[in-house]
């Protein structure tokens, strides 16, 4: 496949303002040819939820860094699930301890990246993983 | 990844060679023709070289370590902890509903509630919190931003319970707005009338709190955003511009609030750019006072500043040794000569700190202070000629922002267009890749790495506290008469609309009973809800 059917949507739940990280990889995954839609700060799952459908995108990459993960992710994804959108492969970065990432992970998010995880390896990842299109 | 240093010679280099974290080159030796020659004298006009003629010799900095998880309850056992210790200031960290105005039992505040910090609804949380210390006994220090004027408020109400005097409060309250739209980003209202509202309050601490300081310039979390130490430098000090400013017009005295403006900068690993950043910082703020603005008092143009280590330095990988880097970006504080200083512990990038964690990272500071011997002379750094030749290129650097802000209108109109948030987002990135390309090695990271470490105990959380909060709001809400507290959030709706000053409203109130969340949503109404404007 080629990068530049790739749309990611690179979200930004919870109420924390750090988006450093989530802006850097925004324009790495852009940089790679990949469309990048950015939601911005403070969304809530149901934003985030309705902005991967209308926007049919092919992975989405959520950033956090306040601690309310394993309260966020799971409602995420359980939001896709009920627009039958749950086929769409979601990973996350942040602060996440190691023992949230294992739960996380059998609750359906795909990866997650810690602090120290390359934009390359990212870009590497959903090359990997993200189903082609068409 | 380990980093092969090889690999650096494969591509165009992305960092100059022998420069700064935040890129800045660095000559091989600097000498006696390197620097402007003017260092001044400690405690004399432009403070370069410190704001006190004896420093540390006659004060210590205080060692304000922040601290906030949970329920107020939880806070208050910390805060006396860190008391008992030999800290000497308590520093609050609010949980993220409280920050951006929502109380525990709102929406917005799913997952989120004592999480990042401690959970604060009503003025009975600000009273838990800080029972059993008096406020004016002590110095307070609290991190919030676009709910300042209602936690001040609170802050306020609750020492008058304790019959303390406004007028004997000690104490900071973060309040800068500027830097939220700029980089910490928790804000309710757009940035003018956020703009307002601080100056509100400088305007009402003048009168009423002469000795608290009613905002904390803050670079810290522009650095933490990806800035570089110039741009930390710069637009730290425009924002200052812009609160003088605005509180000048407002017919204040600048030599009444000049003295109660303090500032707080971030503490970086690139030792000799730290230090030369704070001592630019000195220099350059005291010459706008007096040169740009006409404060006719050195105490209005002396720069006090806060420092906390970097938290963005630290690293996951190899835990441990972030008490080293810790330790050597606090001695670059103290070397710089700052009030006060927090030392972040080792285990913050994993979750908030446990106690043994704080506890090293407070220990820090004292072997700082008891057993290195820097604080036997003032300023022991100054005359090196690296030291002189680098302060004197940051502030000229930082100036050259300061200039192209003015230029733009000021920063006001600059955050508007988003213009220090984009080159915070492109240093962030440039650095971000030649971090990647090895061109930058982090111990632990990117090179000199290890299969596994030894893993860190952290502090947990209970989802608990989520629960009993909402509990606790509702049962306050009943005990409160209704008519009152609606009675006080017009009263806030009113003066909002008009240009009365907001805080003896805002305190009205807090003692009729309304939350954070209720008068947050006051300016919701009155002054609109800002979005992120999500550049990349």
């Amino acid at each position: 496949m080629t990068d530049q059917s790739m749309r990611i949507l690179v979200a930004k739940p919870g109420l924390d303002g750090h988006d450093r990280g989530a802006k850097i990889i925004a324009r790495a995954l852009r940089d790679a040819g990949m469309e990048v839609i950015y939601t911005g700060l403070h969304q809530t799952p149901e934003m985030i939820a309705e902005a991967a459908v209308q926007e049919d995108v092919d992975a989405i990459g959520l950033s956090i860094l306040s601690g309310a993960h394993m309260t966020l992710f799971p409602k995420i994804l359980d939001l896709l699930r009920d627009k039958g959108a749950e086929e769409i492969p979601v990973f996350g970065g942040g602060i996440i301890p190691d023992e949230d990432i294992q739960q996380l992970k059998q609750l359906g998010i795909r990866e997650v990246f810690t602090p120290g995880a390359t934009t390359g390896a990212i870009v590497d990842w959903i090359r990997e993983n993200v189903p082609a299109r068409n | 990844m380990a980093s092969d240093p090889a690999r650096k010679h494969d591509r165009e280099s992305a960092r100059p060679p022998h420069s700064t974290i935040s890129g800045m080159e660095i000559d091989e030796v600097y000498g006696p023709d390197s620097a402007s020659g003017a260092v001044g004298e400690p405690g004399r006009y432009p403070f370069t070289r410190g704001v006190y003629e004896t420093m540390y010799r006659g004060k210590p900095w205080t060692m304000r370590q922040f601290a906030g998880f949970g329920s107020a309850a939880d806070t208050n056992a910390r805060f006396k902890y860190l008391l008992e210790h030999g800290g000497d200031g308590l520093s609050t960290a609010f949980d993220m509903p409280t920050l951006m105005g929502y109380d525990a039992d709102s929406d917005r505040a799913l997952g989120e509630v004592g999480r990042e910090g401690v959970a604060v609804s009503t003025v009975d949380d600000v009273a838990a919190l800080f029972d059993g210390i008096r406020l004016d006994q002590v110095t307070t220090s609290m991190t919030v931003n676009c709910t300042a004027s209602i936690l001040l408020a609170m802050y306020f109400v609750v020492a008058e319970r304790q019959g303390c005097k406004w007028s004997d409060l000690g104490g900071t309250i973060q309040n800068d707005m500027l830097k939220e739209f700029i980089a910490q980003k928790e804000w309710i209202s757009p940035p003018a009338p956020s703009l307002r509202i601080v100056t509100d309050m400088i305007e009402f601490c003048t009168r009423e709190a002469p000795r608290w300081h009613p905002v904390s310039i803050s670079g810290y979390h522009i650095r933490e955003a990806g800035a570089t130490a110039v741009q930390e430098l710069a637009f730290t000090l425009a924002d200052g511009i812009t609160y003088v400013q605005a509180a000048v017009d407002r017919g204040v005295d600048v030599d009444e609030f000049g003295p109660r403006l303090s500032f707080f900068f971030n503490i970086h690993n690139d030792f000799l750019e730290e230090v030369a950043k704070i001592r630019a910082a000195r220099r350059l703020w005291a010459r706008t006072m007096r040169e740009r603005f006409g404060a006719k008092t050195d105490r209005a143009c002396l720069m006090r500043t806060h420092a906390q280590t970097s938290g963005v330095s630290l690293t996951a990988q190899q835990p441990l040794n972030n008490v080293v880097r810790v330790a050597v970006q606090a001695l670059a504080g103290v070397m710089a000569g700052v009030q006060s200083l927090h030392t972040n512990s080792l285990d913050e990038t994993f979750a908030l700190p446990t106690e043994e964690a704080a506890t090293v990272a407070l220990r820090t500071q004292q072997i700082i202070a008891e057993e290195t011997g820097v604080t036997n002379t003032v300023d022991p750094l100054g005359g090196s000629f690296a030291v002189e030749a680098l302060t004197d290129r940051m502030e000229a650097e930082a100036q050259a922002y300061i200039d192209r802000i003015d230029d733009m209108g000021g920063m006001l109109r600059a955050i508007e267009i988003g213009f220090p948030q984009k080159e915070i987002a492109d240093s962030a990135f440039t650095f971000q890749v030649a971090h990647d390309a090895g061109e930058y090695v982090t111990v632990g990271v990117n090179g000199y790495t290890m299969e596994s470490a030894a893993a860190v105990e952290t502090l947990k959380i209970g989802l608990e506290i989520e629960a009993d909060q909402k509990e606790k709001l509702a049962a306050y809400k009943a005990g409160r008469d209704g008519a009152a507290a609606e009675a006080a959030l017009a009263a806030i709706r009113s003066a909002a609309a008009g240009d009365d000053n907001l805080m003896p409203v805002v305190i009205d109130a807090v003692r009729a009973g309304c939350t954070v969340g209720e008068i947050s949503d006051v300016y919701r109404e009155v002054f609109g809800v800002y979005g992120d404007p999500a550049w990349i």
